[in-house]
């Protein structure tokens, strides 16, 4: 039965991952809320799990020439420096408050997120409404 | 953007990615995508691309540290895993077929309610 859930688990983060929205941020979540997982055990799996898919992916990109090397030496190497101070910090950490500042962090995603796709909606509109005003003069000036 | 200052963008944005990445074991391609696309101004398919690139490595050391402070099932994790990559490749496909702003919305709906249940109760 538990193998069942976590692999129902694993296939929902996964489809989401795979749409590239992260799933890694439902992963989580779901393995401590549905399968009652340790805060600090679910984001060792979530981490470890994403790792091939990763791969995969990442090997498709290169091939299809969209992966640019040039962000490895100013983003990833200041990211991998600062990941590991992150990952030990969580050691002092209980899991209820670790999963607190979790909750909090996915709102702030999800507050993003949602601001993200009304800006793009508004901007689409004005773009299509000004194509609209542009055709009017033109009939009208005509 | 001034050479110095895109580069302070760069490493700090890093920085911030990797700490967030390492902290919740996640999370740092959804902070990665917009800061080469919004930021560094990337296409968004060569954003999505290369935030993989910059995530890995962050993933395999935060991992490695995990793993060393005990934070690890074999189990649960080759379970979860082989789900993963089943749903994976099945998002890939879906993704030509859905409307990515529906998606998105409802995404951001149950990521804002998630959030919610874990933060305050």
């Amino acid at each position: 039965m538990r193998i069942l859930l976590l692999i129902v688990i694993g296939i929902t983060g996964g489809v989401i991952g795979g749409m590239g929205m992260g799933g890694g941020t439902l992963l989580i979540p779901l393995l401590t809320l549905a399968a009652g997982i340790e805060q600090h055990a679910a984001q060792s799996i979530n981490l470890i799990a994403f790792i091939p898919m990763s791969v995969v992916a990442l090997i498709i990109h290169v091939k299809n020439k969209l992966v640019d090397g040039k962000y490895l030496l100013w983003v990833a190497l200041p990211a991998v420096a600062a990941s590991v101070p992150a990952s030990l910090l969580i050691r002092r950490l209980g899991g209820k408050i670790l999963s607190r500042f979790f909750g909090g962090f996915l709102i702030l995603l999800g507050g993003y997120q949602f601001a993200s796709i009304i800006v793009s909606k508004v901007r689409e509109y004005r773009a299509a409404h000004k194509n609209e005003k542009n055709r009017l003069y033109k009939n009208v000036y005509k | 953007m001034k050479k110095a200052a895109e580069r302070s963008v760069k490493i700090g944005g890093g920085a911030l990615i990797g700490f967030v990445n390492g902290f919740f074991g996640g999370g740092g391609g959804m902070l990665c995508v917009p800061l080469l696309e919004k930021i560094l101004d990337e296409p968004t398919k060569k954003a999505h691309a290369t935030a993989i690139l910059i995530i890995l490595p962050i993933s395999i050391a935060s991992a490695v540290t995990y793993i060393a402070s005990g934070y690890f099932s074999f189990f649960d994790t080759l379970i979860t895993g082989a789900g993963v990559i089943a749903g994976g490749i099945a998002g890939a496909l879906l993704l030509k077929k859905l409307p990515p702003r529906a998606v998105g919305v409802i995404f951001a709906a149950m990521m804002i309610a998630v959030g919610a249940r874990l933060a305050f109760f």
